[in-house]
């Protein structure tokens, strides 16, 4: 694991694969009378919006407490930020008080990177402009894993506003990685310039599509980040890169449909197939609990800084922590190499 | 071969004391490893084979219907990775000596060590609690060995989290002294007197392919 989460792309199969076993674990653990883990006592987790959120904000915030973290929100609004500070010295600010990682959501693509260079915790992304939303991805497929069993393989249909959505864009690194097929379906005023390079095919046939998918993922029309007029009218869209009844019907029977939220009812995704049971949209947010603790708990819950590790031979305890030695020393050395990358 | 589960606490076996150690363990922990290298082989010592386990296990099977009533409100709680195929092979032994059926699970410690930050980020075991829960039984925890019994305050502080036992009891394949907490076991397969730097690794045929407990010197640190 790198030491910071900034893109679904940065994850290797084997990265991907651990902390979606370990989210599985987490989820079991949800439903004990106590769902609290000590794991992360005396860590600050800083969640650093300057973007609204309701659900990724609060469910890191249900993550990180739920093992123990000390949580601090910062909002945009009501902050320095409103007087104008910068994003470096709202870090700083943040690096002087010892947060052990910062969850940031911010407008600007990037700003995550840029961010990794001024404190010295983990950084995750919790979406950065149009470029990625990585745990949202880490849940999607969670999601897919638990209802349909496997990822390898799996037929993938994203739709709607590719252009704009970071979900998408993760979606197709990490699905990629994880060796299920993407299809996007949009019109071409909503696919970026160079959708021809991404791993994934295109559709403009939405209907087309539907009978070979096995899952498939309604984008939310993201009119606040619409200055230009990428389609004629809301209906039209509607009626051609909308889900509705009819097309949902179109799904082979084990399909599922699953949208990040906030949802547009009936603009892309129709009230009957929200709320049909093949819709996965209230899960999607329980799992993202899930799937964020096992993000920090890998991110926070070892050892931070490469260079500390221990003698090992007088604290192990017993064969079975010996054997662990062993098999995690290349786990280290990628941690090594991570370190070097952030800091090139 | 009654093995005094009392005495296990109390063994100081920072020497070598009986003769089996010594043979693979000649040098007192403070000498350098190089030399114990060259004496000891590579692959270890195999301290206890497939019988011997079988047996240690049948014994262990016996003593816990004996200190439990005949096995009455007991749950066989193993630690992952190796105590877990344990508490299954002694819920069969329960089941085969008095016909039995004891429930069994896993209980994974890993968000409770504490020397979570001393390593990278471990991944997690499995946690499995019986759907009868754990209120008011007598939990059994099983592990194959039993070092400084962190692991065991760790377990301990797993259970409070899922539930309030009426008993928490200790079986181990294997113990080897050198307790760093006031932790003792109940139920002993083989006390194992060893020097500090030494490894008991436990192999069992549902992880490893094989039944059996070997004794081996501890590479140099730093690696």
């Amino acid at each position: 694991m790198n030491r910071h989460l900034i893109s679904a792309a940065d994850l290797s199969l084997a990265d991907a694969v651990a902390i979606l076993d370990t989210a599985e674990e987490f989820s079991r653990l949800a439903e004990r009378p106590i769902p609290k883990l000590p794991t992360l006592r005396g860590r600050t987790v800083v969640n650093l919006f300057y973007e609204d959120s309701t659900r990724t904000r609060i469910s890191f915030e249900a993550a990180a407490k739920r093992l123990s973290a000390d949580v601090i929100n910062f909002s945009a609004k009501g902050s320095s930020v409103a007087k104008g500070e910068s994003l470096k010295d709202t870090a700083l600010t943040l690096q002087a008080m010892g947060a052990d990682a910062v969850v940031i959501r911010h407008s600007a693509s990037g700003a995550p990177h840029r961010l990794t260079r001024w404190v010295r915790g983990s950084v995750v992304n919790a979406g950065d402009g149009t470029h990625e939303h990585p745990t949202q991805a880490l849940l999607d497929a969670f999601t897919m894993r638990r209802r349909l069993g496997r990822l390898e393989g799996l037929r993938v249909t994203i739709v709607g506003d590719v252009l704009h959505s970071r979900v998408a864009r993760s979606n197709v690194w990490l699905l990629r990685t994880l060796g299920a097929e993407v299809t996007l379906v949009a019109p071409p005023t909503l696919l970026p310039v160079a959708v021809g390079t991404w791993p994934c095919s295109v559709s403009y046939d939405f209907s087309s599509v539907l009978p070979s998918s096995d899952v498939v993922m309604m984008l939310r029309v993201q009119h606040e980040r619409m200055s230009d007029a990428y389609f004629p009218s809301v209906r039209e869209y509607s009626r051609r890169y909308g889900l509705d009844g009819d097309r949902m019907a179109l799904l082979p029977e084990h399909a599922i449909v699953m949208h990040p939220g906030p949802m547009n009812r009936g603009v892309e995704i129709a009230a009957e197939v929200a709320d049909s049971p093949r819709s996965t949209i209230v899960e999607q947010v329980t799992n993202g609990v899930s799937v964020r603790m096992a993000v920090l708990y890998l991110l926070l819950g070892g050892s931070q800084d490469p260079g500390e590790q221990p003698v090992t031979s007088d604290s192990a305890t017993g064969p079975a922590a010996a054997g662990q030695q062993a098999s995690r020393d290349p786990v280290t050395g990628q941690r090594d190499l991570a370190g070097s990358a952030v800091r090139r | 071969m009654a093995v005094s589960t009392n005495s296990a606490g109390a063994a100081s076996p920072a020497r070598p004391a009986s003769p089996r150690a010594s043979q693979s363990a000649s040098p007192a922990p403070s000498v350098p490893p190089g030399t114990a290298d060259s004496d000891a082989a590579r692959g270890g010592k195999t301290v206890l084979g497939s019988d011997e386990i079988r047996r240690a296990l049948t014994r262990i099977g016996h003593e816990i219907l004996e200190r439990t009533d005949g096995g009455k409100d007991v749950v066989l709680l193993g630690i992952p990775t190796r105590g877990v195929p344990l508490a299954r092979r002694l819920a069969v032994r329960l089941a085969d000596t008095e016909g039995v059926r004891v429930p069994v699970g896993s209980l994974d410690i890993t968000l409770y060590r504490d020397d979570l930050r001393l390593r990278p980020a471990r991944a997690l075991g499995r946690t499995d609690v019986p759907g009868s829960g754990i209120d008011g039984m007598i939990v059994v925890l099983v592990d194959d060995v039993l070092f400084s019994g962190r692991t065991v305050r760790a377990a301990l502080d797993a259970l409070n989290d899922i539930g309030r036992p009426r008993a928490v009891q200790l079986a181990v394949l294997v113990d080897r002294g050198h307790r760093e907490l006031p932790i003792r076991p109940d139920y002993v397969g083989k006390n194992l007197p060893t020097a500090k730097r030494e490894l008991v690794r436990v192999s069992l045929t549902e992880t490893d392919g094989e039944d059996a407990v070997t004794l081996q010197v501890a590479p140099e640190v730093g690696q």
